[in-house]
């Protein structure tokens, strides 16, 4: 025998190392150029914001004078408390609307369900600032409703942002509450009835419990949606300011940049904590629904099922009503003066035209792609790539959510547009609005990734390296396939979230590189309210036929891949 | 080392320790397993025994120790340059291959030609009788199906060691038993090193050449499945391995003799505590002598039956011998022979305890 090993008592608290193979070298590349990624464009541009604020208009340092001229100028600190006001008031409207709809949708027996939920994502495919045009066509001070009626309900201010974010965060609201009613299990609703509960007692005892972290979840995605947004407030606010007009004004208007960044800072702080107590209440949820739950099956309620009907018509039919009006006053003379059919307002004569529509549709489609890598393998590198950089990275994938694209277009003008950086070579191309747009969107592209892959079985790479396989032919011939749904769910949305994105934006477009939803913008700055419309219409047409050719892509992967997802019943146990 | 071993072990560890964070998961293990053996890492959850796998196949890095593969010291290497197949509790198969690209998969980065690859792959979907499902997806077939396409997969580049992470437990009962004889004769046959973990003290009796007990990190006995049953070295591998009851004593003045309240019983030799020290006395429920047997044999007590529970094959009796402390015993009689004494609930029974059944150990400390 040779020598004994030392006592176990010693046992040295490092693992041994393995020896390093290519692979290996492979899989720390991933993990580098993934973390340089996030460094580049997200958290060294966010830095400057933060390092500008502290700074004057000259470049010197002077502290917090910046925030204390911001809280002491009344004109400017004004912009606080009505993003607060408008953005409470949207989230509280909003869930409890949608709410609504969503029981509608999961809950009861009543007809043409599908029919209500195409018509209620509608909102997703148009820039923030078509619901704020809609509402100026009906109740603004030239409004077809204003001039039939006499009344001007003074639409311009709070009221409007209030009811264009409504719409506008219509469909993020219902998605979370319709996933949060679906997760239930039928057990509980037994359980209510054989113990003598009547519909009320059940739906406050069982269902509204249910769906509480779903709730919270909803307003808080709601309320991030609206303080943040910046389309709808700069169509339809008027002098009514909110602190992403202020960016907005102080960086595009005054070209003071550093109050910009203050007002930038100021408005993380609420968007933040929406997010992180957003995590900690989800974290939470998963518990509540076992894999031993029977779904329920809704009963036929008659009287609910027909009220619901009359609700759900009701709210779809005012969403059907605004993509009515803007494709309407698209094509007349003169909405509402003059109803004569015309092409005329697609002759775009300005912000690019047709040139815009096509660099969003590039941008879009890059950004897709590129956005989609960059999730699913940064995914893939926190999940799999089990490193000391793993937890870090995650906290940096997460980020983006919380950061207002307004935000994140001004550190890109800090970033990408200062004196003597080499990284000014991208300023004024495509490429930074590709970036701009996967940084801004990536969180949900990343958790969908991550998701995914937590679904798969852990042991896949460790099969792959019993055999010999390397770990990256194991990557693309098992984890992406099985994957294939979510990767296309992911490139979907990248896509149709920068066809309609302003905020990220607005702040580095440059001549040559118009976008179309910052051409409404444009377009409706300079008055062709109808050129505005006519340009909205193409963005949602185009984001309607991808997101055809999507349901198609994703009917034809579900067909093919039946053979391998369908359960083992079918064969069945020997026993 | 000045001794010329004939053949190295297939595999070998030595000082093996693990630490999760403060918490030690394994304690200086040293083992061989021979070339050929089918040996049976067996512990409750949590005890090591999967960790211990683990860092076989690379998947886990060991804080101290080597590992030895025939020789070839690999403690250093990456799983992929370790040689060996790996199935695991969740067979984790891909889903999105079919049976016969599931076991092509391992073959198809090595530079083997297509008909050589095909012809393997048929020589192993006959070899675990799977042969006709070799279109199929993982998910059309049942568990066990699945469970001998994993193997297969595992089997196909020929390694050196099978290493197999609980295989059976995600079965029904009557398929892992018909499976439990399937493994052993393709092991038997391929004559294929083989490490298997499991909890189940049934199927490392059945299946294992040797059994590894393990227990909080660390080996508590290493023998032949009879040998490990018929002489657990510690109180731990007797109560894990199979059933024991435990009886408190007191050491008598003679060597091999103890206490149990008022009657004195001869033990056998192994464990000695000084005179009037305690210890503590086992025997399985089957090694308990009932009836007129029991009256003229060495080490008679009188029991009162307590409970009675019809298990089939044979019946579980509870009982309670007289004497201080009321010791509470378990008694298997074959279902015939309980006819025979014609007693139930209730009822005195005359028992005895074999001194060459009675194992005597230390008292076991308050965790066990």
């Amino acid at each position: 025998m040779s020598v004994r090993a030392p006592a176990a008592a010693e046992t040295p608290d490092r693992a041994v190392r393995h020896r390093l193979s290519g692979e290996d070298a492979i899989r720390w590349t991933l993990v580098v150029v993934f973390a340089a990624v996030l460094y580049l464009f997200l958290l060294y541009p966010l830095g400057q914001v933060l390092w500008r604020s502290l700074l004057d208009n000259g470049g010197r340092f002077i502290g917090a004078a910046n925030y204390i001229r911001y809280f002491s100028t009344p004109a400017i600190a004004a912009s606080i408390t009505n993003s607060l006001f408008v953005s409470a008031a949207a989230m509280v409207l909003t869930v409890a609307l949608a709410f609504g709809y969503a029981y509608a949708l999961t809950r009861t027996q009543m007809p043409a369900k599908g029919l209500f939920r195409v018509v209620a994502m509608l909102p997703l495919f148009a820039p923030s600032l078509v619901q704020a045009f809609a509402l100026i066509y009906v109740f603004g001070n030239n409004g077809i409703l204003t001039r039939a009626t006499g009344l001007n309900v003074g639409i311009y201010g709070a009221k409007g942002i209030i009811l264009a974010e409504v719409f506008y965060c219509f469909p993020h609201a219902l998605l979370i509450l319709m996933a949060a009613l679906a997760a239930t299990d039928a057990r509980l609703y037994d359980a209510a009835r054989t113990l003598g509960a009547g519909p009320l007692k059940t739906f406050l005892t069982v269902t509204l419990p249910g769906v509480k972290y779903g709730l919270v979840s909803a307003s808080f995605v709601v309320f991030t949606l609206a303080i943040t947004d910046f389309g709808a407030p700069k169509a339809i606010g008027g002098k009514f300011s909110v602190m992403a007009t202020e960016i907005y004004n102080q960086v595009s208007g005054q070209q003071n940049f550093t109050m910009g960044a203050t007002v930038s800072v100021v408005l993380l702080v609420p968007a933040v904590l929406a997010f992180v107590v957003d995590r900690l209440v989800q974290r939470r949820q998963y518990a509540l629904v076992t894999s031993s739950s029977k779904p329920l099956v809704p009963g036929r309620r008659p009287l609910a099922d027909w009220s619901l009907l009359a609700y759900c018509a009701l709210i779809a039919g005012f969403i059907a009503a605004i993509y009515l009006v803007i494709l309407v006053s698209s094509l007349v003379h003169r909405w509402p003066y003059n109803f004569g059919l015309t092409l005329k307002h697609y002759d775009f004569d300005t912000a690019g035209g047709y040139r815009a529509l096509w660099n969003s549709i590039r941008v879009a489609a890059l950004t897709a792609v590129a956005g989609t890598v960059l999730a699913f393998v940064g995914g893939y590198v926190v999940e799999k790539c089990r490193t000391a950089a793993s937890g870090p990275l995650y906290l940096l994938s997460v980020l983006p959510v919380s950061v207002p694209g307004m935000v994140l277009g001004l550190a890109y003008i800090f970033t990408f547009n200062a004196p003597g950086s080499p990284l000014n070579a991208l300023y004024g191309t495509l490429a930074i609005l590709i970036i701009s747009n996967v940084v801004h969107y990536f969180t949900v592209g990343f958790l969908t990734a991550t998701t995914a892959l937590k679904q798969m079985d852990a042991e896949f790479e460790n099969v792959g390296a019993s055999l010999g396989v390397p770990f990256y032919r194991t990557f693309w011939r098992v984890t992406v396939p099985i994957a294939l749904p979510s990767i296309v769910a992911i490139s979907m949305y990248f896509f149709l979230n920068a066809m309609v994105t302003l905020s990220a934006v607005v702040f580095i477009v440059a001549p040559g590189t118009e976008l179309a939803a910052v051409a409404v913008l444009l377009m409706d700055d300079a008055g062709d309210t109808a050129q505005a419309a006519a340009m909205s219409v193409l963005i949602i047409a185009t984001g309607l036929a991808v997101r055809s050719v999507y349901w198609l892509a994703m009917r034809g992967i579900t067909r093919r891949t039946q053979a391998w997802t369908q359960g083992g019943a079918a064969a069945g146990e020997p026993s | 080392m000045s001794e010329s071993a004939p053949a190295p072990a297939a595999v070998a560890l030595e000082g093996i320790a693990k630490k999760f964070g403060a918490y030690v998961a394994l304690r200086d293990i040293t083992l061989s397993v021979t070339a050929g053996e089918f040996i049976c890492f067996l512990g409750p959850s949590g005890c090591g025994k999967t960790t211990l796998l683990r860092i076989i196949a690379g998947l886990e890095r060991q804080n101290a120790g080597t590992v030895r593969m025939a020789g070839r010291d690999v403690s250093g290497l990456p799983p992929a340059l370790r040689n060996y197949g790996i199935v695991f509790q969740s067979y984790a198969l891909f889903p999105n291959l079919t049976v016969g690209r599931n076991i092509a998969y391992g073959l198809e980065t090595r530079r083997t030609g297509a008909a050589a690859i095909a012809r393997r792959v048929d020589e192993l979907l006959a070899l675990v009788g799977l042969a006709r499902h070799k279109d199929k997806y993982p998910a059309q077939l049942s568990g066990g199906e699945q469970q001998r396409v994993a193997l297969a997969r595992a089997l196909a580049p020929s390694p050196a060691l099978l290493l197999l992470d609980e295989p059976l437990s995600a079965l029904d009962a009557r398929v892992r038993q018909s499976l439990r004889h399937e493994i052993r004769g393709l092991q038997r046959r391929l004559g294929v090193t083989t490490v298997m973990v499991t909890h189940d003290q049934e199927e490392a009796l059945t299946m294992a050449d040797r059994i590894v007990v393990m227990n909080a990190g660390q080996v508590e006995q290493v023998g032949a499945p009879a040998e490990v049953y018929r002489r657990p070295r510690t109180p731990f591998v007797a109560r894990f391995v199979g059933q024991m009851n435990f009886l408190s004593a007191v050491a008598g003045a003679r060597s091999g003799w103890a206490r149990v309240g008022a009657v004195e019983l001869r033990h056998q030799p192994g464990f000695e505590a000084v005179p009037g020290g305690a210890l503590t006395l086992a025997i399985r429920p089957e090694e308990i002598t009932v009836g007129p047997a029991a009256l003229h044999a060495e080490n008679p007590l009188r029991a009162r039956i307590t409970a009675v529970q019809f298990l089939g094959a044979f019946t579980r009796l509870g009982l309670t011998v007289d004497g201080e402390g009321r010791t509470a015993l378990e008694c298997d009689v074959a279902a015939t022979a309980f006819a025979e004494l014609g007693v139930g609930e209730g009822a005195d029974l005359p028992i005895a305890l074999a001194p060459d059944a009675l194992r005597a150990f230390p008292v076991p400390g308050p965790a066990a």
